[in-house]
Parts: structure tokens; C-alpha cells; sequence
């Protein structure tokens, strides 16, 4: 360590996070100073935490000051590991807190994908409880959402994060910065048990395969039996038109997606609540993902005290073919969850079709037929995802099958 | 007085809370369960006076607050009364308390309904001695000064029933009543709902006009007389003082009516609202409270639209009120608004202009000391607390490091309701809310039915009726004590107990008049 370097946030305002100032020093040993806002319930736990940190960094000559805010252990560790790292040249150890209970989760392909609600990847006050708003994905932002001088702080905190914090039934998602970054982000978040990443303004295959092959580097590195899956952010035109190349780019990517903001920058075009100069653009993502075999994605609605709006806009990318929607706040996900929710319509079919293809299977019959129609199996696939979809959200009870004799 | 409260004999109450037997020189009753104390004799009363000492021509202005006091026979050692419908806006409290340092007064005991920031000057009385002590809530810098142990005499914290209790039963004798009124006439009528300081009830001040020997009103807003509403009556007031203002409208009337825009408190709202809907509570006729906190106007709001949706109406709404009530009472919703205080300018203008927006004292809505008290007729409440423990214990008054945080103010009294229901967060910055044993029992676990928090809710298993009722609804509902190892899970282990020094710096009063618990001098 060479320099005077701090880490975190500070002030009285802050909430859930610290500060940390590291001052290298030779001789004298290590000092520590640490303020909490929690000194009466986990005031001891806090230092040891500090102390433990620091012990495992090998910092020995330093004067360290923590100002903590009610920050978690897991938040104090990133803080103080970025701080070091910051002091300069470290001597390339790191200390990563112990697992939570959410870090062997696991995730599928066929999962439904309708909520992913975005968490500014530098910002530990939104962690805790993100998972409680019900999304089907929590996505740590580590690109739009985080300063540039921040990013180091970041990755830290959002490695820390998906080995601590419990997202429950929540897909653990990571949207990676852009080029040689992102792949260093890769590197970091990976072997955390990462479920998928989303690769950020995309447009060329090549840019998907250089972070599958990372991505699978990392996680055979540390043991993960289930490959990362990857869903593509499409941004600009040129995207747009190299969309199936993308959406085919390798077999991780389960779903693709669009970002509007940037496309209609790129376009020279407002972007309007209606969405007519992007209409294009999102039937382009919904071809070529159905093409390819992946999920389509719409993008965020920005207007977030727009319920109506949301919902509006939800239902015309379930109409368009999307399966579903970016969330930048909590309170936006039971509305995107509930309108891309099967209609009883979508459900009373779905169901006709799941008894007739399980009383096929029953009597051993190859083939599966509803009154004189024969079903085809991506129909099949469909409806199950249906009534899964259904059942999930009690639109269906779970003993339909018998309720209906 | 005495002012060592280290060398008060202290005695375990029936929830097994050390409380002080003497208290600023009374002796006390330790509590003795929810319904387990009957006071006896009889109530207090003010002497008897004549109309004839008082003017023919109903004038009983005086020039200044200093000749009110000096007509009342002010003395070192009395007690002064003040109210605290201006909340953080008051400016007649601090103007009282100056004129009595004029004076040279000593020792006096200040007994405000509530005690705000704006009162941080009150300080600087009890260091030179004119103030001996406060009975009354205590937070911010008077809180710190009381459980720094720098106060003389022991603080005291009433619910507003319990305030009522107090004075009517003799336990606290008033001598001197100061009472800022945003509209008065020359007899001492008085209200709130008129002139530029208007608040809409003056009746947390009812009790100090009835029962103190003496009666001030303070007004700058004279009107002939009669001073319609009498909400204050002049038969019970001494003299009038008129000054340029009583108290700052923006501070008055603002900052506890913003709708919470955190998502996790309105998940939380959205819960609480949920439950009251499947629990069968919402239903037509059926009556609620919602505090002016943003969760609990959130709670309002939701409740709202599931009204609406089930085609139920209310038949009266309890306030504090806001404008989202008021918008009820106008939409149809509730037939009543009873109402304690109004929190913004729509809640004084509705209690001004509707009939239907009633203003109600403490007496009618929460006396325990009473026939009865309506808080105990209200189907459901929504309360908050700062912490609650295994046993649904809650704790309104301390921060978790046991220093004072905020009054009681009529939640305790509100806890008889029909369903008494705490919405709080789980975790507030590392601060885990259930605990083994609350800081400082407020509020007796037997009276409290759920506790919603955003990772579930906890229902007492007193209330079988409840459990039974929202069985086989999709409402998170979880044992407390799961919620509680998730949350240790999250913050890193059980908390610390919070040590506890030897002294006593303030008695938690029941509604009965007897001690809950004891606030204890924290050491820094």
C-alpha cells in the first residue's frame, strides 16, 4: 500500500453502507478507528469484522477509520477491501464472507423470466430486500447504474452480495460493463454462483462468445455444475440487424432483450410513451429470439410513478410476443408480473391441453390429440409453461387435475 | 423534590419490569396487568370561583403573559401546562418558559402534552434551575438531556389517555394552564380551526382548562365574541393575552403527511392493508385508524381501493387526520371522521367546514379513567413501534441503545381496540425490530394481535380468532419467532443486550396511572 484511500459512503444520510479510509503507514502496526450507528446491539461485531477483514487483507501498517452506517458484514468487508485495493499495490489477496443461506440456488432454462428488477450494483441498501417484492430475476448492475470511479467498488460489493444476500426464488442476474471490463467482471461475479449475465449493448455475435467463453472458464475454475446463462442487451441498430447471429451465439442464451434508451439515440428519434419509432426494433428482438429458441424481453418502462403506464406498456409487449419486462423499481414488478400473466382464456386452453397430453403419456401414445386436432409438442411446451405460469401466481389451484375429476 | 432517582426504591411489576415506588415525591402504583388496577376515591377538582370576581363585560385581557402569570399567583415550584396542537410550530411554550426566567422563577415543573425540537431551549431552563423537570414525551436534544441524567427530577411519559387520567384523577396538579389558541374571544373561548395559525382541535388542552387552577389563553387571532367553535370554553379561563403570533403555520400543519415513496414500506402498507381485507375486518360499517406516518397513510390508501373493490363503507375513521381521510369522508367512504388532530391544512379545513369531521378529546376517545372511551370501540389500528419482542411486547418510546426517541402519544391507548396491528420493518439498517425483550415496554404484549413486517406476519397466538380467519389466504403469515431468526440470520447473530445503567431517568405510565417500566440513564 502507497497511498491514503477511502472507499464507501459517508455521512449522516447514508444508510446501510460505511465509509473507509485506509492510511499506509510503516511501523506502528495497524490502528483502527471505528464509528457505528448499530455501537449499542453489533457495535463488538462490527469491529471484529473490521479487524478480521483486515487481517485476512495482511494489512499490518495502517491507520484504518470506519464510519458505518448500518452496513451489513458483507457490505464492511467490500468496503474495506476496495479501500485497500485503492491504497495500491495490494499484495493480491482478497476475503470473501462466508456463504448465506441463498448461494446454492439454482436456476433453469424453462424458468419464466416476466419481472427482472434492476439494483444499482453500488448501492447496498437496496439488496436486502429486494427479493421480497416478488421479481422473477434481481439483476446487480455493475454498467448504467454505477459511476465510473466506482465500478472497482462495484464488483466487489456485488461479489459479495450474491454470496451473502438471499434472493429466494429470484434469478441471480449481473449486467456486465462493456468490453475488457466486463470480462474482468466475469472473472469476479462468476464463480459467486452467478445464475445469468446480461451483456450490454451487443452487436455482434463475437461479443457474446468472448463472455461465454469466460464465463465457462470461470465457473468450470470453480466448480459449478450448471453453465452461466447469458441473455444479449441489443442497443443500437446495427445490433438490431446481426440479431439472429446474436440470439444463436452460443447455447447459454436462454432470452434476449432490448435497450431503448440508447437505440433511439441512435436512431436520432425521441423515445415516446407510445413507442411507434421502436416498434421495429422489438419485433426484430421477438423474431429473432423465437427464431433462435430463446425467451424475448421487453424493455424498462422509465416512468415509475406511471402505473397505468406500465401496465399499458406491459400488455403491449405480451401482445407484440414478449415474455417480459424490466423493472427499475420494486413496486413496478407485481404489475409487470401480473400482465404477462396468462388470461383465463390462455389458461382453460392450456389446461385442456396438458390433461390430453398426460392421458397420452398414461395410455403410452406417442402422440397427443385434443378431440379430433393433434397437438404438437411446442404446443405442448407451451401450455405446461402456461399452467406452471398459472398455478405459480394461483390463477390455478395446485389440484386443478382433481378438482376437475 | 428529589433529584437522585439512583436512591429510588424500585419494585418488579407484573410483567416483571423494575419501576420506581416514589416518582418527583408521589408514590407510585407498579402495574398490575392490562385491567388489574381500580383507582378509588374521588376525582380532583379546581377551586370554586365566582363570577363576580370576574369583569361584567366578559373582558378579561391583560397586556402581557407576565401580568397573566403575575395575576395568577406564578411561584417557584408550580406546575405549567402547555398543549402541542402547533407540534414542531409552537412558539408559545418557549415564550412561557422565558417570561418565568424574567421572573426568577425556580424549579417549576413543565408539563407539556408533547415536547417537539422547537422546545430544545427548555434545556437551557432546567441548567439555570427555572425548570425542575418535564413530565411529558421528551425527544431529540430534551431526550438526550434526560436519559444523560442530567434532568432534576424524573420524566414522566403518558399516552394522551393517560395524560387525561392524570390531571382528572389529582396525580398531577396544574396549577398555572397556558393554552395557544389559533382563535379566541375576550371571554377566553377558544379554537383551533380559525385564524392563521389554525390547527383544528385545541382539546389536548380540554383537561388543563377544566382541572388547573388557573387558566391562560394566548391568541393572535381576537374575535368578538362568541369564538365559535368553543372548543376551550372562556367559563373555565382566568385571562386572555393576545401576542403577534402563537406559532408557525408551515411547521404546524406539514412533514408528517408525505406518503412513503420506499418501496419497502409500501410493500409493508400493502400487507397490513391485505391483512385487514382477509381477516374479514374490512366490512361495511366497520371503523379504522391510521396514524400520519407514511406507512400508515399508505395503509389508508390501499385500503381505500380494496373498500371501494368490496363496496363497504366505514362508519367513522379515526384520526390524526390527513388529507387522504378527508378525501374519504367527501368520497363516501366513512360516515365520520372522530378526530384526535389534523395533520395538515385539509384535515382543519374539513374539520372547520363539515360536520361530519368531528374534533374529539381526550376524554371521549381514550380516558381509561372514564365510562368507557371510544379508542376501544375502533375495529382496527395501525401502529408503529420501535421494537417488539417474542412475546408481542412493544416499545414506542427508546431507540434500541435506550435513549428517548419519541412520546407515547395515544398509542397505548389505541392498543383496545379490536385488532391492534404494528406494521413494522424487520430490519432497519441493521437494527433487527423483534427482539427476546424489548428496551422499554411500552405496550403490554396481550394487547397487541399482529405484527406485519415486510418478510411476514406474526399473529399473537392469543388470537386464535384471527389465525383462524386468514387460514387458507395466501398472506405470509409465519411464527414470530422465525421471522426474528431470519432477520439475526441477516444482521449477523443475536444482538447485544443493551447494558443497563442503575438509574432511573423516567417512569412509562400505563393508562391506569400505574408504572409500566423504567427509562434508565444511558451511559455514553
Amino acid at each position: 500500500m502507497r497511498r491514503v484511500a477511502e472507499a464507501g459512503q459517508r455521512g449522516e444520510k447514508v444508510r446501510s453502507d460505511c465509509w473507509v479510509r485506509v492510511e499506509p503507514r510503516s511501523g506502528g502496526g495497524l490502528d483502527l478507528h471505528v464509528t457505528t450507528k448499530v455501537e449499542a446491539m453489533y457495535g463488538d461485531a462490527v469491529r471484529a469484522t473490521c479487524r478480521r477483514t483486515l487481517d485476512a487483507l495482511g494489512v499490518e501498517g495502517a491507520v484504518v477509520t470506519v464510519e458505518d452506517q448500518g452496513a451489513l458484514d458483507f457490505v464492511i468487508v467490500a468496503r474495506i477491501e476496495t479501500a485497500v485495493n485503492r491504497a495500491g499495490p495490494g499484495n493480491g489477496r482478497t476475503f470473501l464472507p462466508e456463504p448465506g443461506p441463498g448461494f446454492q440456488a439454482r436456476t433453469t432454462r424453462e424458468r419464466f423470466r416476466r419481472s427482472r428488477l434492476y439494483l444499482p450494483g453500488n448501492e447496498p441498501r437496496f439488496f436486502l430486500n429486494a427479493a421480497l417484492h416478488g421479481p422473477d430475476g434481481i439483476i446487480l448492475d455493475l454498467e448504467d447504474a454505477v459511476a465510473p470511479q466506482e465500478k472497482d467498488a462495484a464488483r466487489l460489493l456485488v461479489r459479495n452480495t450474491l454470496r451473502v444476500v438471499d434472493f429466494g426464488p429470484a434469478e441471480r442476474m449481473v449486467r456486465i460493463n462493456q468490453g475488457e471490463r466486463g470480462l474482468e467482471d466475469v472473472d469476479a461475479v462468476v464463480p459467486q454462483n452467478v445464475h445469468m449475465i446480461l451483456i450490454p449493448k451487443v452487436e455482434s455475435a463475437e461479443q457474446v462468445q468472448a463472455v461465454d467463453a469466460r464465463a465457462e472458464n470461470a465457473r468450470k475454475e470453480a466448480g459449478l455444475p450448471q453453465p452461466c446463462l447469458l441473455m444479449p442487451i441489443i442497443e443500437s441498430p446495427l445490433g438490431c440487424f446481426s440479431a439472429l447471429a446474436i440470439a444463436t451465439a452460443s447455447p447459454n442464451i436462454v432470452a434476449l432483450t432490448i435497450g431503448l434508451e440508447d437505440y433511439t439515440a441512435h436512431l436520432g428519434a425521441e423515445r415516446t410513451a407510445e413507442g411507434r419509432e421502436s416498434v421495429w426494433a422489438r419485433q426484430v428482438i421477438v423474431n429473432a429470439a423465437r427464431a433462435a429458441g430463446i425467451t424475448p424481453i421487453d424493455t424498462i418502462f422509465s416512468d415509475v410513478s406511471d402505473v397505468e403506464g406500465l401496465r399499458r406498456s406491459a400488455l403491449e409487449a405480451k401482445s407484440l410476443g414478449f415474455e417480459g419486462k424490466g423493472c427499475i423499481h420494486p413496486r413496478q414488478v407485481p404489475v409487470v408480473n401480473s400482465a404477462f400473466a396468462p388470461t383465463p382464456e390462455e389458461i382453460e386452453k392450456a389446461r385442456r391441453i396438458v390433461l390430453a397430453f398426460e392421458e397420452a403419456g398414461r395410455r403410452g401414445l406417442g402422440v397427443v390429440s385434443l378431440g379430433s386436432k393433434m397437438i404438437d409438442p411446442p404446443i405442448v411446451k407451451r401450455a405446461l409453461r402456461t399452467v406452471e405460469l398459472a398455478e405459480a401466481l394461483a390463477l390455478l389451484p395446485k389440484d386443478w387435475r382433481t378438482k376437475e375429476g | 423534590m428529589d433529584g437522585k432517582s439512583g436512591s429510588v426504591e424500585l419494585q418488579a411489576n407484573a410483567l416483571d419490569r423494575p419501576v420506581p415506588m416514589m416518582v418527583n415525591g408521589k408514590p407510585q402504583v407498579p402495574y398490575r396487568g392490562v385491567h388489574g388496577y381500580r383507582a378509588t376515591g374521588c376525582k380532583a377538582a379546581p377551586p370554586i370561583p365566582s363570577a363576580a370576581d370576574y369583569p361584567q363585560d366578559g373582558d378579561k385581557r391583560v397586556r402581557s403573559l407576565r401580568e397573566a402569570l403575575e395575576a395568577c399567583g406564578l411561584e417557584d415550584g408550580m406546575t405549567l401546562s402547555t398543549h402541542h396542537h402547533f407540534r414542531d410550530g409552537d412558539l408559545i411554550a418557549n415564550l412561557l418558559l422565558d417570561v418565568c426566567a424574567e421572573m426568577g422563577k425556580k424549579d417549576l415543573m413543565w408539563f407539556p402534552s408533547a415536547s417537539f425540537p422547537c422546545h430544545a431551549p427548555v434545556i437551557g431552563h432546567m441548567e439555570r434551575g427555572i425548570v425542575h423537570h418535564i413530565e411529558g414525551s421528551m425527544n431529540g436534544p430534551l431526550g438526550d438531556y434526560c436519559t444523560d441524567g442530567k434532568m432534576r427530577g424524573l420524566g414522566v411519559l403518558r399516552s394522551h389517555g393517560g395524560r387525561w387520567q392524570a390531571i382528572q384523577d389529582g396525580e398531577v396538579h396544574v396549577d398555572i394552564a397556558v393554552i395557544a389558541a389559533p382563535c379566541a374571544d375576550l371571554f377566553g373561548n377558544a379554537n383551533g380551526v380559525h385564524g392563521p395559525a389554525a390547527c383544528g382541535s385545541l382539546y389536548f388542552a380540554l383537561a388543563d382548562s377544566m382541572y388547573a387552577d388557573r387558566v391562560i389563553v394566548v391568541t393572535d387571532h381576537l374575535v368578538p365574541f362568541p369564538a365559535i367553535p368553543w372548543q376551550i370554553q372562556g367559563n373555565h379561563v382566568d385571562f386572555v393575552v393576545t401576542v403577534d403570533k402563537v406559532g408557525d403555520p408551515g411547521k404546524i400543519v406539514s412533514g408528517t403527511t408525505q406518503i412513503t415513496k420506499s418501496p419497502d414500506r409500501l410493500l409493508l402498507a400493502e400487507l397490513v392493508a391485505r391483512f385487514v381485507r382477509d381477516a374479514g375486518i374490512l366490512r361495511d360499517g366497520f371503523s379504522f385508524q391510521a396514524g400520519a406516518g407514511g406507512t400508515a397513510l399508505a395503509f389508508a390508501i390501499f385500503l381505500k381501493e380494496m373498500m371501494k373493490q368490496a363496496g363497504v363503507k366505514a362508519r367513522f375513521i379515526r384520526g390524526g387526520s390527513t388529507k387522504y381521510l378527508v378525501e374519504m369522508l367527501n368520497e363516501g367512504l366513512a360516515d365520520y371522521i372522530l378526530d384526535g388532530q389534523t395533520f395538515d391544512l385539509d384535515g382543519v379545513v374539513s374539520m372547520r367546514d363539515n360536520p361530519r369531521h368531528v374534533a374529539s378529546s381526550p376524554f371521549t376517545s381514550y380516558n381509561y379513567h372514564g365510562k368507557g372511551f371510544f379508542g376501544s370501540l375502533v375495529d382496527v389500528v395501525v401502529l408503529g413501534a420501535t421494537e417488539v419482542d417474542v412475546h408481542f411486547n412493544a416499545n414506542v418510546v427508546t431507540h434500541s441503545d435506550g435513549r428517548l426517541l419519541h412520546g407515547i402519544g395515544g398509542w397505548q391507548n389505541c392498543l383496545f381496540a379490536g385488532c391492534t396491528i404494528l406494521a413494522v420493518p424487520a430490519v432497519r439498517d441493521r437494527i433487527p425490530v423483534i427482539v427476546d425483550e424489548v428496551t422499554t415496554l411500552t405496550g403490554p404484549g396481550e394487547l397487541i394481535d399482529v405484527i406485519v413486517t415486510e418478510r411476514g406476519i406474526a399473529i399473537n397466538p392469543r388470537r386464535h380468532d384471527l389465525r383462524e380467519a386468514v387460514r387458507g389466504t395466501d398472506l405470509p403469515v409465519r411464527d414470530i419467532r422465525d421471522i426474528q431468526k431470519e432477520v439475526e440470520q441477516v444482521c449477523g447473530g443475536k444482538p447485544r443486550s443493551p447494558r443497563r445503567s442503575g438509574q432511573v431517568v423516567a417512569a412509562v405510565k400505563w393508562v391506569d396511572g400505574t408504572v409500566l417500566d423504567s427509562v434508565w440513564k444511558v451511559e455514553r
